[in-house]
C-alpha cells in the first residue's frame, strides 16, 4: 500500500473569479494536479447571439469587470472588421489611452492586493494597511489614477460606454484632459516607487521554456491595440488566422476552454510581451525593466508580476504622451463610415492586461450578430499554469503539504488569471452556419 | 425594519460573495479610493475571495453579486441567508438576472446543443434560467446597476451602519438625463429606455453616447405602450422596445411586466 497525499485548494483566493487546485501525490510521485475552473458559465456567444452589432462592446464589456475595456475594445474592432470600417487615428489614440487606463488599473490591483500580501507576509492588502501604511495609499492613489483615465475617456472603467462603430460616442473636452494630463504627470513619483518596492522582492527561483505569444501593433508601438500574433518560436500568424497559433479544446475539470500553441503550451500576458517587445518599450520602462532583472527569454512564470510593474511604467508613460497628443489636436473626430453593409466576418485582437484576446464576430446583412467566438488570455494559460505546477511541484515533495500549497497558489496567482472572463463558453455551432 | 439592527452593532462584520457576474461590482466597490480605508474600519471584512485569505462565517452583513446559475448556487445562497442578519443584492445580475438572463429565451435543450456540445454534466451543469437572488432567498436591500454607482453603494453603507434604509430614486431616467441637458437619444432615434427605468446613476450612458439599456430595472410606473409609441413616432419599430428590454430585465417575472404591452421582436 502506497501513501497518497491529497491538496486541494478550494477558491483559490486574490484571483478573479472561482477556482480550485487539486495536487496528489503518491508515494512521492505527481498523480494529479488540476487547476479546476468552477466558476459558473455564463454564455456570452449565445447571448450575442442575434443582437445588433450596436450592442456587440456593452454585452461583452460585461464579461468581465476587470477586463471590461480590453473586451470593448476587441469587440469594436471585430465589428469594425466585419463591416470594413477604418476609425481615424484620433479615435485610435483615444482607445489606446482608455487601455492604458486598464492596464495601470489591473496591474496595480494585482501588483499591490493579490501580490504585494504574499511578499510582506500578509493574508491580504487590509493588515497590510495597517502595517506599511504608505504602500496601499501609493497603491490606491495609482488605482484612482488609473479609473480617473477610463473615466475621462469612456464614462467609466467597469462598463466602458462610447465604444461605437467607426468612433466614440463621447469626446473628452480639453479641460477634462489637461486636467487629467496633470494628475498624470503628479504620480510620476509613485510610479518610480513602485519599481524600487518591487526591486527589492525576490521571486521562486523555477525555469520553464514555454511558448509566448503577443499581438503586435502594426505601427511600431508596444503590444497593446494588437495586430498580427507573433510567437517566440519566429512564426506570425494574422488575425484572421488565430486559430493557427491558439487551438482551443475542452477539458473534463475547467469551465473554461484550455488552449495549445504550435508546441505544446503557450503563455501570454506582461512577461510574454517583454519577452517578445522589449525593443519597443519606453526608455523609463527598459530602464524599469533592467532594474528588475527582466531579460528577454525570461522562462520563470513568477516573473510575470515585476513584468507588470513595468508595464505600469510603460501605460504611464504612455498615457501622458497619448494625451498630450489628444490635447495638440483637440477637435473631436467623427465616426468613419460602414462600407460594407452586408456585414460579413470579422476578428479584432488586442492585447489585454492578462494577455491576448481575440473576439470573432459573423455580422448578418440585418446587422445582427450570426455567430461570436471569444479567445480569452485566462484559457490560454490555464494549460500553461498546469503543466508549470507538474515540472515544479514534484522538487518539493519533501515539504509540508501548506507549504506546497502556499507554493501552487503563488504560481496561480502569479498568472493573474482572469476566471470570470474565461468562462465565457464556448463551441457556438449555429444552426445554418458551416 | 431590519436595518435598525445594524445601528445597534460597534463594528458590523460584512463578507461579500459572488455568483454568475463579471465581479466588476467588487471591483465597483474597491474604486472608492478615497474611502476604502475609512470603509474598511467602519465594518471589519470577514469573507471577500477576491482581495482577502480570510473566510469566516460570522457575518452581519451579507452583499451578494451574481445571478443564480448552477444547482449548488441555492443552496450556498441559502447558507449565506441564514448566516446574515441583512443581505443586500449588488448590481444587475443579483437584482434583476442582468445580461445572464438573457439566455432565457432559449430552451434548456438548445443551449445544450449550441453550447459546450451537449455536455450538461460536471462543471458544465446550469439551471435552465438565471435568477436574481430573491427568487431564492429574502433579499432585504438592493443596490442596482450594471455595474453599481460607487457613492450609491457607499451611501447605502452609511444608511445601513446607521440603521435607516437606503432610498432608491423612483424616478425615471429621463429626469436625470434633462438635469445633465442630454440631447434625447429616441428624437436622434436611438433606442433609449430612459423613460422606463429607473434613476440613480446620473443618466452616464447617453451622455457618452449610448442609449440607456435598463440596467437599473424599471421606476415605480413604466409605461411600456408609450415606450413603443415613442419609438415608433420617432422612426424605430414597437417590437425595438422589447427587443432593448431583453437585455437586463429578461428574467421571467420581470420579462412578464412589458411582454404582453409591446409586439415580440422577429428573434425571439
Amino acid at each position: 500500500m502506497g501513501t497518497t497525499t491529497s491538496i486541494a485548494v478550494h477558491h483559490v483566493t486574490r484571483v478573479e473569479g472561482h477556482g480550485n487546485i487539486v495536487i496528489d501525490l503518491r508515494d512521492g510521485r505527481l498523480t494529479r494536479c488540476d487547476l479546476e475552473i468552477v466558476e459558473s458559465p455564463r454564455f456570452f456567444e449565445v447571448l450575442l447571439k442575434d443582437r445588433p452589432y450596436e450592442e456587440a462592446p456593452r454585452i461583452t464589456c460585461r464579461i468581465c469587470g476587470i477586463c471590461s475595456v480590453g473586451h470593448a475594445t476587441a469587440s469594436i474592432q471585430a465589428v469594425e472588421a466585419a463591416l470594413g470600417v477604418r476609425p481615424g487615428p484620433k479615435t485610435q489614440r483615444l482607445r489606446r489611452l482608455n487601455m492604458t487606463g486598464e492596464w495601470l488599473q489591473s496591474h496595480v490591483l494585482h501588483v499591490y492586493f493579490l501580490v504585494a500580501p504574499d511578499a510582506f507576509g500578509a493574508p491580504s492588502v487590509i493588515p497590510l494597511a495597517a502595517k506599511q501604511p504608505e504602500i496601499v495609499v501609493r497603491a490606491l492613489r495609482l488605482k484612482k489614477l488609473a479609473n480617473e483615465v477610463c473615466y475621462t475617456v469612456s464614462g467609466r472603467h467597469v462598463m466602458p460606454i462610447s465604444y461605437q462603430a467607426g468612433g466614440m460616442g463621447y469626446w473628452p473636452r480639453a479641460a477634462e484632459l489637461e486636467a487629467l494630463r496633470g494628475k498624470l504627470a503628479a504620480a510620476r513619483e509613485d510610479v518610480d516607487a513602485t519599481v524600487d518596492l518591487f526591486a527589492t522582492l525576490k521571486w521562486p527561483a523555477v525555469e520553464r521554456a514555454c511558448e509566448c505569444l503577443a499581438a503586435f501593433d502594426e505601427d511600431g508601438a508596444y503590444p497593446m491595440m494588437g495586430g498580427p500574433i507573433r510567437s517566440s518560436t519566429g512564426r506570425t500568424v494574422p488575425p484572421p488566422g488565430y486559430r493557427d497559433a491558439m487551438q482551443e479544446y475542452l477539458v473534463e475539470h475547467s469551465a473554461s476552454k484550455h488552449v495549445k500553441g504550435r508546441e505544446g503550451t503557450v503563455r501570454v500576458g506582461a512577461l510574454s510581451r517583454l519577452n517578445l517587445a522589449a525593443d519597443r518599450l519606453h526608455p523609463r520602462a527598459a530602464k524599469a525593466a533592467a532594474r528588475l532583472g527582466l531579460a528577454p527569454g525570461a522562462a520563470n512564470p513568477f516573473l510575470n508580476t515585476p513584468a507588470q510593474v513595468v508595464e505600469i511604467v510603460q501605460a504611464h508613460e504612455e498615457a501622458m504622451a497619448l494625451v498630450d497628443a489628444l490635447l495638440a489636436d483637440p477637435a473631436p473626430e467623427g465616426r468613419a463610415p460602414v462600407t460594407r453593409s452586408r456585414g460579413g466576418k470579422g476578428v479584432g485582437i488586442c492585447e489585454v492586461p492578462r494577455g491576448t484576446l481575440v473576439h470573432e464576430y459573423n455580422v448578418g446583412s440585418d446587422g445582427r450578430i450570426l455567430s461570436a467566438n471569444c479567445v480569452i488570455p485566462t484559457g490560454q494559460n490555464l494549460a500553461a499554469i498546469e503543466e508549470d505546477l507538474r515540472a515544479f511541484v514534484p522538487a518539493l515533495v519533501e515539504k509540508p503539504k501548506g507549504e506546497i500549497a502556499h507554493f501552487a497558489e503563488m504560481l496561480v496567482r502569479a498568472y493573474d488569471p482572469c476566471i470570470s472572463c474565461s468562462v465565457h463558453m464556448v463551441d457556438v455551432g449555429f444552426e445554418g452556419e458551416g | 425594519m431590519r436595518a435598525s439592527v445594524m445601528a445597534t452593532i460597534q463594528r458590523p462584520k460584512a463578507a461579500f460573495f459572488s455568483f454568475g457576474s463579471c465581479e466588476g461590482c467588487q471591483l465597483q466597490v474597491l474604486s472608492v479610493e478615497d474611502v476604502l480605508l475609512t470603509l474598511v474600519s467602519a465594518v471589519e471584512i470577514v469573507n471577500f475571495r477576491e482581495a482577502i485569505d480570510d473566510r469566516r462565517d460570522d457575518y452581519d452583513i451579507a452583499f451578494v453579486e451574481g445571478s443564480v446559475v448552477r444547482p449548488e448556487d441555492i443552496e450556498e445562497l441559502q447558507q449565506i441567508r441564514k448566516r446574515a442578519k441583512i443581505v443586500v443584492a449588488v448590481g444587475a445580475c443579483a437584482c434583476l438576472g442582468g445580461v445572464n438572463a438573457i439566455r432565457n429565451r432559449r430552451s434548456p435543450t438548445e443551449l445544450a446543443r449550441e453550447v459546450y456540445g451537449g455536455r450538461q454534466d460536471g462543471v458544465f451543469k446550469t439551471l435552465a434560467e438565471a435568477a436574481p437572488l430573491a427568487t431564492v432567498v429574502t433579499v432585504d436591500y438592493e443596490v442596482r446597476g450594471c455595474p453599481i454607482d460607487r457613492a450609491e453603494f457607499l451611501e447605502s453603507v452609511r444608511s445601513l451602519l446607521a440603521g435607516t434604509t437606503p432610498v432608491v430614486p423612483a424616478f425615471a431616467v429621463c429626469v436625470q438625463c434633462t438635469m445633465r441637458d442630454t440631447e434625447c437619444l429616441v428624437r436622434r432615434r436611438i433606442p433609449c429606455l430612459g423613460s422606463v427605468a429607473r434613476a440613480g446613476c446620473d443618466a452616464i450612458c447617453p451622455a457618452y453616447g449610448a442609449p440607456c439599456e435598463g440596467c437599473r430595472g424599471f421606476h415605480d410606473a413604466p409605461n411600456f405602450e408609450a415606450l413603443g409609441e415613442a419609438f415608433y413616432r420617432h422612426g424605430m419599430p414597437r417590437s425595438l422596445a422589447a427587443e432593448k428590454l431583453q437585455l437586463f430585465n429578461n428574467f421571467k417575472d420581470i420579462r412578464e411586466q412589458w411582454e404582453q404591452r409591446l409586439p415580440s421582436p422577429s428573434t425571439t
